[in-house]
């Protein structure tokens, strides 16, 4: 690699710093969901943003694309292309959403509007963000539905959504979300509601276009083999922080905060001598209830007096692994919990 | 195309319906208390002339072969003859139904046009100062009578401001319209509430819904995000609940012509209740039942159109 490509591959594409989004609550205070975290996405890279239901992975994208509705706030700096995201006006943020970063939902059923022929829901994005005709719109809608493989494209463009298979249906919403070649796709646990073997081809997909298009993907999901099987890095979340964040091979070989290590200890593997499921006691805490200090310290096997008293930074420890823990050094030369 | 083959399905389904209209009609008139020769004669009608009667009228024959006369007759068209009026039911149809139909179909226009851009307005200002408001006035449009609303409007801007006549129907089309904007507007003012309190919670259903907030995703402009993706979804329901309020309206349509003096169909059925003028009331029950069968045939295609779920 030379110097130059070094230079740009160091510039990241997405940097979130310090962002946070609250919501009203009906007695006046302010509840957290996403607690003044910070993570890069390198050019070309896939994130994997990795928690628990509620643990803010959803939220943290919706506020990168600022689609928050009423009572929720957001604060913090997204850098994109050099501009300030949560400066941005509504008019130039409308030329952002889909033109340049686009998202796709868990649930393309919902995310899907039922009533629209999917050729009209491609083309309105074509339309906001680029200046085809409408003959050119057509031929690119059934390009885009051929390039995520939907068989007889052409035929299909007015068909609606309920008339597709649930794989088929993420393919049509990864077309729309891809329609206007966007320089980053958020994906909010696009395998989630999809059998495993069409999870696959999906993810399989994904990594497809990151290539193809040349990408950056920021890929939420709570299941660790989506993880490993795609990602470059992984960002894990608890309770609206970002507790670690690391190379996908690093972090799995030697995770260093308690909750990672206990996530991985709870996932099935195959071929490995059959042993009990390792489960974290308890359940993240509610909204309203977060602890002070360490939100994890309560569930947590390493936890002393330290841990409730102050909360632990964000911290680099080796070149991109950051941990947020005390105890890291401990937790970290704990027998590895998986190997490979 | 599916909608086509929709539309086909229901139009055969409007078979069995118009029978079962048949046998309800003829079965309800037969029901009401009193018979048609009494009507006719009076109190001291003579046993001879009462058998006379009958027997042009057909009632002398069993209940099935009275049906039968009675369905060929409607399919050539013949309704009877008015008992008070001296006049075919045809005839009085034809001049009453048209009244009637243009106050529900302003009614029914004038309610659409009060209540979508008020829903939009209270959905988009949820719990705003002018969401309580727009809530609260047609919270007290819905708790009063339509007669009562009639009769305010009546004595407000007939008799008082004098802007608009106190009753009647007029004469050419422009002094129809002139004459029915109050009535339809006193119909119009209950439907408008229920419609506007439904198109409201439909709206703010749609908004929060995720399609609403992938459309958003891609960039699109926030009024074509309303009108492409959250008002078409929200009208599927109010659109089946205008329909349904078409016979509400039609039952209102009555209330109001008494009250404004209209000669529509409306005060034709009360009169010819109480002159127990049968064949009339025979006629327009039909009529009436195959118009509103026709209104939700027309609900179920507008409805089948905005969502095409339903035509599968």
């Amino acid at each position: 690699m030379s110097a130059a490509e070094q230079m740009v591959a160091a510039a990241p594409a997405l940097s979130v710093r310090g962002l946070s989004t609250t919501f009203a609550a009906a007695n006046g205070r302010r509840l957290t969901a996403v607690d003044n975290i910070s993570f890069d996405v390198m050019p070309g890279e896939v994130l994997g943003l990795v928690g628990e239901s509620g643990s803010g992975k959803s939220i943290t994208l919706r506020s990168i694309m600022r689609l928050i509705h009423a009572p929720g706030e957001v604060t913090g700096h997204v850098g994109w292309q050099g501009r300030d995201l949560m400066a941005l006006s509504e008019r130039e943020m409308r030329k952002v959403r889909g033109g340049e970063i686009a998202m796709i939902f868990q649930e393309p059923m919902t995310a899907l509007n039922p009533v629209l022929p999917v050729a009209v829901q491609i083309e309105e994005n074509l339309r906001a963000h680029t200046s085809l005709d409408a003959a050119g719109r057509r031929k690119r809608a059934i390009e885009l539905l051929d390039l995520v493989g939907i068989p007889a494209a052409a035929s299909r463009l007015g068909d609606y959504p309920h008339q597709f298979s649930g794989g088929m249906r993420q393919r049509v919403m990864i077309a729309i979300g891809l329609a206007s070649n966007p320089r980053l796709l958020l994906a909010d646990e696009p395998t989630t509601a999809l059998d495993v073997t069409i999870q696959d081809q999906i993810l399989k997909l994904i990594l497809e276009l990151r290539d193809e298009l040349a990408m950056s993907v920021v890929l939420v999901t709570h299941d660790l083999g989506v993880v490993a099987a795609t990602c470059d890095r992984l960002a894990v979340m608890y309770a609206g922080r970002i507790v670690e964040t690391g190379p996908v091979g690093e972090v799995f070989y030697q995770p260093h905060h308690p909750y990672t290590r206990g996530l991985l200890g709870s996932v099935p593997r195959s071929g490995a001598e059959r042993t009990m499921l390792l489960s974290i006691e308890g359940t993240p805490p509610g909204l309203a209830a977060i602890p002070p200090g360490c939100a994890f310290a309560p569930r947590c096997g390493f936890a002393d007096a330290g841990c409730t008293a102050a909360r632990p930074p964000l911290e680099d420890f080796s070149a991109g692994h950051a941990v947020a823990c005390f105890h890291h050094q401990t937790v970290g030369q704990q027998e590895a919990v998986l190997h490979g | 195309m599916p909608l086509l083959s929709f539309i086909s399905r229901r139009l055969l389904q409007l078979i069995p319906t118009l029978a079962f209209i048949l046998v309800v009609v003829f079965v309800l008139v037969r029901l009401l208390p009193g018979d048609p020769a009494s009507a006719i004669l009076g109190d001291r009608a003579k046993d001879a002339d009462v058998v006379r009667i009958n027997a042009e009228l057909g009632l002398d024959k069993p209940v099935p072969v009275q049906f039968l006369y009675f369905v060929r007759n409607v399919f050539t068209g013949d309704l009877g003859n008015s008992i008070h009026l001296k006049l075919s039911v045809v005839e009085l149809l034809a001049q009453r139904l048209p009244v009637t139909l243009m106050l529900t179909g302003l009614a029914a226009l004038f309610a659409v046009l009060l209540a979508v851009p008020l829903a939009f307005l209270a959905a988009l200002r949820q719990g705003q100062a002018s969401d309580g408001l727009i809530r609260g006035t047609f919270q007290i449009g819905l708790s009063m009578p339509v007669f009562y609303v009639g009769l305010v409007l009546l004595t407000l801007f007939g008799a008082q401001l004098r802007w608009f006549p106190t009753g009647g129907y007029g004469d050419g089309f422009l002094d129809h319209l002139y004459h029915l904007l109050l009535p339809a507007m006193t119909l119009a003012l209950s439907l408008a509430a229920v419609l506007m309190r439904n198109l409201r919670a439909a709206i703010i259903g749609v908004v929060h819904a995720e399609y609403v907030d992938f459309a958003r995703s891609k960039g699109l402009a926030a009024r074509l995000i309303l009108m492409r993706h959250v008002l078409r979804n929200a009208l599927i329901s109010t659109v089946t609940l205008f329909g349904l309020s078409v016979g509400t309206l039609l039952g209102g349509a009555v209330i109001t012509e008494t009250v404004f003096a209209i000669p529509g169909a409306g005060r034709l059925m009360i009169d010819s209740i109480y002159g127990r003028d049968y064949p009339v009331v025979q006629g327009l029950t039909l009529a009436l039942a195959v118009i509103v069968s026709f209104v939700f045939l027309l609900t179920d295609i507008v409805q089948a159109w905005l969502d095409p779920r339903v035509a599968r």
